[in-house]
Formats: structure tokens, C-alpha cells, sequence
């Protein structure tokens, strides 16, 4: 069995801070890791391996930067690792990225493909079922749970209210949950030979896509404007006697009629 | 380039087990502003399995027409079964605008449409306008938190149509139900291809405990760090009672273990705009402040005088929440009894 595993290079965003004076990130110094729920997805991959013997290929597209990610999921245990990178693909939106991963994963002898519920700086959870899509595949998401089958796959999925099992015929397109798949460390040894191992870097004359498609032109949304986040104007803040604090607390709760 | 062939803001009317789920409601109210913007009708897609009976509900609480779709192939979710109904009467109707409950239906279904269509798709919004561009013809703004919650970016997908979002549970206003209203009911029936069902569904496990919904109370006290465990909570559990209202919490207490995920206020867990929000020994991290900064009266308690909870907060009080709540709870029982 050969499975896919999409990845992303995303800013770790619970390190990002915003600059009080001008209002804009401050990405400098932010550290670049492997996005929580494609790691997550790479966890199952690989416990899907020890199962069954399947081969792990990892699929990215980013700048090439992102060969540091990818080497960590060879590190971690997956056995090739393919990095999408080209000027070509800039500007992309979920529709363009998708498209391009698809144009990708379309050239790959694949049996099972698997992606992070939603990357953590985008925050979309679009680019997998839209995968699917481009590939005319079957899609489950919010998937905690899989095993493979003789024709497939069967999966749990967790939805607000339930866990769902469902059954897979054929190929098709995952996308998991980190909190249900921890994932393993990088062993010494997986560090070191990941260093000695290729990365590919495909361009896009090696995919099978319609440029024209591609990056920004293929977008159909367009960023109109992005700001920081307005705080609204902090209220009084009080330091008191316990008592003092609750007649207070009381007293605007009748004000506002809230009691 | 105004593209006047499609038509009306389209709303996807979320059901589970038959029931319509509250973010419709909520989708209904802000459609009927764009729609008002635009001059054009709020519609309803109504799809599932013997749910006919409540297109009149839908038509109440915003909508001027629902289309209904009902057939057993839809009577659970599953993402070929409605993206083959949906895109069909997308195709036959030619919306203007759609919009999708930001849920795990939502967020499944919108985006596999959005490839099909080849239109774009904005995902988990907070905010939606309708604006005139340079040329002056109105447009669709879609705006939404990046980085988790430290930016907000607004989209626009200027040629494509539909233009379609997925929308955040709990942020839209429903509106008041407007009993008896007459609107326009239509059904629609679509050619399943059943080759193409691929995905079958075995079994669906409710969730043991049956959580009440943190996003409609009026009133919540909610827990962090501060209030270290389950013992702390007893106290605002106790407060909450007092006042009528329920105990939510940080994301820090749901990776304690102290507290269920259904409780959880913020950008991986639920948006809430209550009444009041009592936010007790929450440092207030902008994942959270994300999920609650909306709320109508925000009172903080936490020791630390710097916590970023204040910033938000319309009353702050540095101070002790193991002392402060119990107090409080005593001091408001004797104010209701008077």
C-alpha cells in the first residue's frame, strides 16, 4: 500500500505576538514547524505502515525552506518526501493549492491519501476536501480513528455531537485530527539518515496541472485587506478588598441589569 | 464586472436528525441584511429525509423561500449524497451568495463545492458585508480571523460566483420569529448518482453525557488556570446556579483533563456572546479572547494585574477568584431573595 501525507510549514502561531505600537505581527523569531494536525495525519500514516508495510510519501508545497519539515517527517519514519516549489505556485489560495497538490499526487501510484484537519496559520480546513475533489476521490474528515479493510478503509469521525463510523470503498482522501494521533518523536538514528536523503523539489513543468491555473491567476479569492485585530478599549481595572470587589461587582451587575 | 445572472443570498440550512441546527437560524439573520444591501431574497436549501413539514419554520425566522430537498439518500450527512443535491440545485438556481454553518458538516461540504463550482470559498467567517467597489457596484466582504485569531483578513472573490462562506456558529444575531409569515415553498429533486457512494455510514454514537449548549446561556462564569481544578469549579458551578447561568472554560483547563472540550470558549472551541461573561483566573490568551471578546458585559477576576483578560474586560478585579466567588455567590443569593 502507498499512502500520501500532505504537509505544511506553517509559523508556530501561539508564539506570534503583535507589535503594540504599529499593530502588526512580528513573525521574526517565530519558529516554523510541522502543521499540528498533518503531523498528526503522518502519525497515522506511519502506525498504518507498521501495520500493513506501506510506503509513506510526503507531499508539500512552500518555499524551499520547507526542506527542514519534510526531513523531519523522514526523521519521524516516512520514506520520500516531496517538496512543491516554484515561484509559479505563489499567490495560491485553497483552490490553487489544491490544485497543485492534486496536479502532484496524480503522477504518484498512491492507494490512500492523508492531510491535516486545517493548518493553523490559514485556519481553512479546505485544501484537503477540495484535494479530493480535483482527484474525483472519496473524502472523510475530522477522522480520529482508521483502519485499513480489504477494499478499503474504515474510519471514526467525530462531528460536534458524535463519533460517526464510516467505510471507505476504495481510495480516498482523510483528513485527521492531531489530538487523536500524538505523535512520535524523530529517533537519533531516523535524524540522521534523514540529512543523507533526498528531498525532491518539483517544479511545476513536472506536475500535471494548466499553469494557467496556478498561484494567484488560479484564485478565485482575493485578500481585499488584513488588519490586527481591534482590542476594544479596556474597561477600569480595580484592585480592592474582597469585599470592596464584590459590592462593586454587584453593583454594576444592577446596573446593567443583569441581576 | 457586475454578473447579474445569479441571483439571491442562499442559506444551507443545517439539520441533524431532523432538527435545524441554530447556526441556520443565525445564517437567516445575516443573509437578510446582505439581501436587504443587495435588494434580492434570502432563500433556504432545506435538505434531508422527511423534513418537509419544516420549511414553514425556516420561513419564519428569515427566509422569503425554502427549497426542499427531501430524499432518503439524504437523510445523513455524507459529503457525495450532498454535494450532488447541492450542486445541482446550485447549477439549476444560480445563487448570488451561499452560506454554510461553519460545522463539520459545513466545512466538509462547502469547500468540495467550492472546487466543483470553481468558485471561491472563505472559511469560519465573523463578519459579512455588502460594499460598493471603485466602480460602485456592491460586493461581497467576507472577514475572518488567520494566525490563530492575531489577524483578521477580509476576502473578496471578485469574478467568481456563487460566492460562498462558511460562517462561524454563535456570531451571527438570529431573528425574532415572525409567526404565521407566508413565504414561498418549492421542492427540488435531484438525479443521485449512486455509483459515485462510496462512503457508507455504519453507526453514529451520540456523545454519553448530552452537554447543554454553552453558546445559548445568557450567562456564563467561566474557568481557567486560576481556577486549578475540578474542586475550584464547584464554586463557580455554584455561582452559576445562582444566577441562572452556566460554567464554561480556557483552553488550559480542557487540556487539564478538569473540564470537557464542550465547554471550551475560544478559537478551537466555541464562540460565545452572553450577557455576561465572568471570566475567572483566565489569563485570556487571544485564542481566547477570540471566542468571548463579543460578549456583552465582560467582568475579569485574576491575581495577576498584567493578565491580557483585562484588556478586554469591562470590569477588572485583581484579586483572589477562590475567595471573590464564593463571596459573591452569597452576596447575589441575598440580593434575589430580597
Amino acid at each position: 500500500m502507498n499512502i500520501i501525507v500532505c504537509v505544511k510549514q506553517v509559523p508556530d502561531t501561539t508564539e506570534i505576538k503583535i507589535d503594540p505600537v504599529k499593530g502588526t505581527l512580528i513573525r521574526d523569531g517565530v519558529p516554523s514547524i510541522m502543521n499540528p494536525d498533518d503531523k498528526g495525519g503522518l502519525e497515522l500514516a506511519l502506525r498504518l505502515k507498521e501495520q500493513t508495510g506501506a510506503t509513506v510519501t510526503l507531499v508539500s508545497m512552500g518555499p524551499p525552506q520547507a526542506d527542514k519539515m519534510l526531513r523531519d517527517g523522514l526523521a519521524m519514519g516516512a520514506d520520500r518526501a516531496i517538496l512543491l516549489s516554484d515561484r509559479r505556485f505563489a499567490g495560491a489560495d485553497t483552490l490553487a493549492t489544491s490544485y497543485a497538490l492534486a496536479g502532484c499526487i496524480k503522477t504518484l501510484d498512491y492507494d490512500l491519501i492523508i492531510a491535516g484537519r486545517q493548518a493553523i496559520d490559514g485556519d481553512t480546513a479546505q485544501v484537503a476536501p477540495q484535494l479530493a475533489e480535483h482527484l474525483d476521490l472519496p473524502q472523510v474528515s475530522y477522522v480520529i480513528d482508521a483502519v485499513k479493510t480489504d477494499n478499503g478503509v474504515r474510519v471514526k469521525k467525530e462531528t460536534e455531537d458524535s463519533v460517526q463510523t464510516l467505510e471507505v470503498e476504495g481510495k480516498c482522501v482523510l483528513t485527521v485530527l492531531a489530538s487523536a494521533f500524538k505523535a512520535r518523536y524523530m529517533s537519533v538514528e531516523g535524524i540522521i539518515d534523514a540529512y543523507n536523503r533526498e528531498v525532491e523539489v518539483w517544479s511545476a513543468d513536472q506536475i500535471d496541472v494548466d499553469e494557467n491555473l496556478l498561484g494567484l491567476k488560479g484564485s478565485p479569492t482575493k485578500v481585499h485587506k488584513s488588519f490586527p485585530k481591534s482590542l476594544k478599549e479596556p474597561g477600569e481595572v480595580f484592585e480592592l478588598s474582597d469585599e470592596e470587589a464584590v459590592e462593586l461587582i454587584v453593583s454594576r451587575l444592577k446596573e446593567k441589569h443583569i441581576i | 464586472m457586475e454578473n447579474t445572472e445569479y441571483k439571491n443570498v442562499y442559506i444551507f440550512a443545517e439539520q441533524r436528525d431532523g432538527v435545524i441546527q441554530n447556526v441556520a437560524y443565525e445564517l437567516l439573520g445575516k443573509a437578510n441584511d446582505l439581501a436587504k444591501e443587495l435588494g434580492q431574497q434570502v432563500v433556504a436549501l432545506l435538505l434531508g429525509d422527511g423534513i418537509s413539514n419544516q420549511a414553514q419554520d425556516l420561513i419564519e425566522m428569515g427566509a422569503d423561500e425554502v427549497i426542499v430537498i427531501d430524499r432518503p439518500e439524504l437523510k445523513d450527512y455524507l459529503t457525495e449524497q450532498y454535494t450532488q443535491a447541492m450542486y445541482q440545485v446550485i447549477m439549476a438556481r444560480k445563487p448570488r451568495i451561499v452560506l454554510y454553518g461553519a460545522t463539520t458538516i459545513g466545512r466538509d461540504l462547502a469547500p468540495r463545492l467550492s472546487c466543483k463550482l470553481k468558485s471561491g470559498l472563505v472559511a469560519d467567517c465573523t463578519k459579512l458585508t455588502i460594499e460598493p467597489d471603485k466602480e460602485g457596484n456592491l460586493d461581497f466582504y467576507s472577514t475572518r480571523p488567520a494566525f490563530g485569531g492575531n489577524l483578521m483578513a477580509t476576502i473578496v472573490c471578485p469574478t467568481s460566483r456563487p460566492q460562498m462562506s462558511t460562517v462561524r456558529p454563535g456570531v451571527m444575531q438570529k431573528m425574532q420569529r415572525q409567526a404565521g409569515k407566508k413565504g414561498v415553498i418549492s421542492t427540488f429533486t435531484p438525479n443521485f448518482d449512486s455509483t459515485r457512494f462510496k462512503v457508507r455510514l455504519v453507526e453514529t454514537k451520540q456523545n454519553e453525557e448530552k452537554v447543554a449548549d454553552i453558546s445559548n446561556a445568557k450567562i456564563l462564569i467561566s474557568g481557567g488556570r486560576g481556577v486549578h481544578d475540578a474542586e475550584g469549579f464547584k464554586k463557580l458551578q455554584a455561582l452559576a446556579d445562582t444566577m441562572g447561568g452556566m460554567v464554561s472554560s480556557s483552553r488550559a483547563m480542557v487540556d487539564a483533563g478538569v473540564m470537557d472540550h464542550a465547554y471550551q470558549v475560544g478559537q478551537t472551541g466555541k464562540t460565545v456572546r452572553p450577557n455576561l461573561y465572568m471570566a475567572c483566573g483566565i489569563s485570556g490568551a487571544i485564542q481566547h479572547l477570540a471566542g468571548m471578546e463579543e460578549s456583552g458585559y465582560i467582568i475579569a477576576i485574576n491575581k495577576d494585574k498584567y493578565a491580557p483578560i483585562f484588556s478586554v474586560a469591562d470590569l477588572g478585579i485583581v484579586g483572589d477568584l477562590h475567595k471573590i466567588v464564593p463571596m459573591l455567590t452569597e452576596r447575589i443569593k441575598k440580593e434575589l431573595a430580597q
